[in-house]
């Protein structure tokens, strides 16, 4: 990741976040992509059969809403601290507040705190209506090295 | 195994009394970080959130209920990440189902390589019993 990152920084693409996203194997996997409009990043997770859990309802895995927030919350935070390593995740509480339906999901983070070594970053995903969230996290991230 | 469970190649590993272990074999579209092939943390959280909900499952077997008759839903999850994973190594996940109400179910759940007491991550999580398991028509 460090060398994407200073790629696109030389390249003068440093908030190409689509591009980065696309050097993360396991954001392929889940094919997910990113949305910039001026400064305001929108992650769009489009829906795919793999990432059904509960094929009854059916809804989407809480481990897939999961690490679309870990994600979203990732990319968001290089975007807009443009720091110099990847930050690590220490912790992410997530709280599902709706099952996540089987149809395209969008999800956007705000940093609310950067300290020296320590970033906190609050994320929300939602489907049809952005004041229905489907489920939101706030995690602390490591900017340093230890 | 949900799709997802099986999409990213989780595989049930063992079930001991309460406990249920799950493998994650290690396979490059899970890394992160393509310079290291670390996984990603969204793998672990998958993980540990499959797991979790497996262990409540475990629990309504152990006390003769039908595990797939009704529902649940995960209320939330607090994962904490202790250390990166190593690359090219399996990833396993232990959770146990510690407590559980008529309406509330509470897990922890370690994510490990080889030794559960040197954790690559832990985790919390409560899940809502007896929701739904069919769409509101």
């Amino acid at each position: 990741m460090m060398k994407i990152l200073n790629k696109l920084r030389e390249e003068g693409r440093a908030e190409d976040m689509q591009a980065l996203v696309e050097h993360i194997p396991y954001a392929q996997f889940m094919g997910i992509k990113v949305d910039r409009k001026g400064n305001e990043i929108t992650m769009v997770l489009p829906f795919d059969e793999k990432l059904i859990g509960n094929p009854n309802l059916p809804a989407i895995h809480g481990g897939a809403i999961g690490s679309f927030l870990e994600i979203t919350s990732l990319i968001q935070l290089l975007y807009s601290t443009q720091c110099e390593r990847i930050p690590k995740t220490v912790d992410i509480g997530i709280d599902y507040l709706r099952s996540g339906k089987p149809v395209e999901t969008y999800g956007r983070a705000v940093v609310t705190r950067q300290g020296r070594r320590v970033a906190n970053v609050r994320a929300e995903i939602w489907q049809e209506a952005i004041n229905k969230p489907v489920a939101a996290s706030h995690g602390h991230f490591l900017l340093t090295p230890v | 195994m949900p799709a997802y469970g099986a999409a990213i190649g989780m595989e049930v590993h063992g079930v001991v009394e309460r406990q249920i272990t799950i493998k994650v074999p290690y396979a490059l579209h899970l890394v992160g970080d393509p310079d290291t092939g670390v996984l990603h943390g969204g793998v672990i959280t998958a993980a540990l959130d499959n797991a979790s909900g497996w262990a409540v499952r475990v629990v309504k077997e152990l006390e003769d209920e039908d595990p797939m008759a009704s529902g649940m839903a995960t209320l939330d999850i607090r994962i904490d990440y202790m250390k990166p994973a190593t690359p090219n190594l399996d990833l396993f996940v232990m959770a146990e189902c510690y407590k559980r109400t008529s309406t509330i179910a509470f897990v922890r759940a370690v994510a490990y390589h080889t030794d559960a007491d040197d954790p690559v991550a832990t985790s919390v999580a409560t899940f809502m019993m007896g929701t739904p398991n069919q769409p509101r028509v």
